[in-house]
């Protein structure tokens, strides 16, 4: 009987590993499709160039500016919001019907497609708001999207501050914003920071609400002001992806070797804040 | 009985969660400079009525005070009172080392900074260490985490941390349960030096401990006040025949 338990334990482990095996398989081959296809047009100067009808001449330049004031613009709005939420549901709102109201709600908004977010900024912002296809829409519509996950994650990290941090801060006379804003919030920094950029790089890898508030493709200058047209990094890139040239498709993968490094680059950070931080748990 | 004026106290204080009664009509009074220990079994409210005297059960939902406390003869549950000022005055040490996740300096200064401390921190912070008996251990690494030092540097720095505000009283709730045998001793030892400047009120439910330490002992059971007088007095002589039981350990 024994045995017999011993060896479903080992079948289990190895179903396991077996389909971690075949998703790593998956990613790689995809990787080295990529990496195959693009690597021999990536060179420094394909960042400084704008795009071109050309395929030898285009660059990702007003792409990679576009992500970085959209990645800005993002964070700007979608933190504070964050934040300032996940502190109001965890610390101050009573647990009654109305707060796990909204709970449900923002956990619901976290896993309503992002193509739906775009419709609400197209609406919302670009047509009423007058806004047009400016930063600004770009950067509210990618903010809607992205702050569920920031309250989510921002609530998670505050919960996990051990409630006698609180009370020893309270014993010592101190009023609750001075505990929330001294104590528990440089506690749960590590978490919060973590989930912003994880949300933040998954705001950069979307197009589809992009596109749908109508980010242009060829931006041939680079926006000098949240009131300036854009283009970003996945937007380009589907762009030069749905065109029947082949040369155009080589310098998409060689786009989409830029957007993996940017988002390897921030989940890297992520990590290395969550470890530097660690000791303090 | 002594003439002195008590620091603290309590007239019919009854205190419930919800329908379930904590405290069932306590009155007592708690004298200056003194270490009054309040022993009983667990459950039997201890921690409840240590954490009315700095209103830490405010952020207990639900939770039902009647009756009087006083505070250096003032109403603590005048609705003009501010708990956060009584906090000023009244200090508490709890069950588990609950140091903040900052340095060992930053520990000792956060208090009196949010009260806008005019003194030199440096010197508080030494001054309160010392009287912590902590300095030496700690004084060659003062912006360490406070997470490096052991269970026992952990609870004193938190002694340390209540002392840097400088109040009359520091309640201790079971400051040594989760310390070992020597770590509680120097725990012990520090208590009897702060006594000549401070109210300590510790709860415990180790009796050897509260013989040790205390001057005034009062003994809780199920939510009663049973007994309550000087220590040495309570332990030799008890009038109860409920103390007797529970300090020769027949209970609890
Ligand atoms: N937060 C709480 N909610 C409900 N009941 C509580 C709470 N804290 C304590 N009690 C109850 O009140 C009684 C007294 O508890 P406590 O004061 O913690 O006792 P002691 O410290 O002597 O062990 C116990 O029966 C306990 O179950
Ligand atoms: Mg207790």
């Amino acid at each position: 009987m024994n045995t017999w338990r011993y060896r479903r334990q080992a079948l289990f482990l190895w179903m396991c590993r077996a389909l971690t095996l075949l998703a790593l398989i998956i990613l790689g081959s995809l990787i080295l499709h990529i990496a195959k296809e693009g690597v021999s047009t990536l060179s420094l100067d394909f960042l400084h160039r704008f795009p071109s009808r050309f395929p030898h001449k285009a660059g990702l330049k007003s792409a990679l500016y576009g992500t970085l004031w959209i990645m800005c613009l993002t964070a700007l709005i979608a933190v504070p919001f964050g934040i300032a939420t996940a502190i109001y549901l965890e610390e101050y709102s009573t647990k009654n019907r109305f707060s796990r109201w909204i709970q449900i709600n923002i956990t619901n908004l976290a896993g309503i497609p992002s193509i739906v977010y775009g419709l609400l900024g197209l609406t919302v912002f670009v047509r009423y708001l007058n806004m047009g296809q400016s930063l600004w829409a770009g950067a509210l519509t990618l903010s809607l999207l992205v702050l569920p996950i920031i309250v989510i994650a921002s609530q998670e990290a505050i919960r996990a501050v051990p409630n006698p941090i609180r009370e020893a801060g309270y014993a010592l006379g101190a009023h609750p914003w001075q505990v929330i804003l001294c104590q528990v919030v440089p506690a749960a920094l590590p978490g919060i920071m973590t989930g912003v950029i994880l949300a933040l790089s998954r705001a950069i890898g979307e197009s589809a609400p992009l596109i749908m508030i109508g980010a242009l493709s060829y931006v041939a200058f680079v926006p000098e002001g949240p009131g300036d047209a854009f283009t970003v990094l996945p937007v380009q890139i589907f762009n030069w992806a749905s065109r029947p040239q082949v040369s155009f498709h080589a310098i998409a993968a060689s786009g989409i070797i830029v957007l993996l490094c940017v988002l390897f680059t921030m989940n890297l950070i992520a990590v290395l804040i969550r470890h530097k931080f660690q000791r303090y748990k | 009985m002594n003439q002195e004026a008590p620091i603290l106290k309590t007239e019919g204080l009854k205190i419930s969660y919800g329908s379930t009664p904590a405290i069932n009509g306590i009155s007592i009074e708690i004298r200056p400079n003194r270490v009054t220990a309040v022993i009983g079994p667990s459950g039997c409210g201890k921690s409840t009525l240590l954490r009315t005297f700095n209103r830490m059960n405010d952020f207990i939902p639900n939770i039902k005070t009647e009756g009087q406390v006083w505070f250096r003869g003032q109403n603590m549950f005048h609705p003009k009172v501010d708990p956060v000022n009584i906090r000023k005055h009244v200090g508490m040490v709890f069950q588990r080392p609950n140091p903040f996740p900052k340095s060992i300096y930053k520990n000792i200064t956060w208090g009196p900074t949010i009260h806008s401390y005019a003194g030199n921190l440096d010197e508080l912070v030494e001054k309160s260490l010392k009287r912590a008996a902590l300095w030496d251990e700690v004084k060659s690494r003062l912006h360490d985490s406070a997470f490096d030092l052991s269970g026992g540097q952990q609870q004193r720095l938190c002694i340390a941390r209540t002392i840097a505000m400088n109040p009359d009283v520091i309640l201790m709730d079971e400051p040594c349960s989760a310390l070992d045998p020597k770590a509680t001793a120097r725990i012990e030892d520090l208590i009897g030096e702060l006594r000549s400047r401070y109210t300590i009120v510790i709860v415990t439910h180790n009796m050897q401990q509260a013989a040790r330490i205390s001057d005034e002992t009062l003994f809780l059971y199920e939510g009663n006040l049973i007994e309550s007088g000087k220590t040495k007095a309570l332990f030799t002589n008890p009038t109860k025949q409920q103390t007797e039981d529970y300090i020769t350990g027949r209970f609890g």
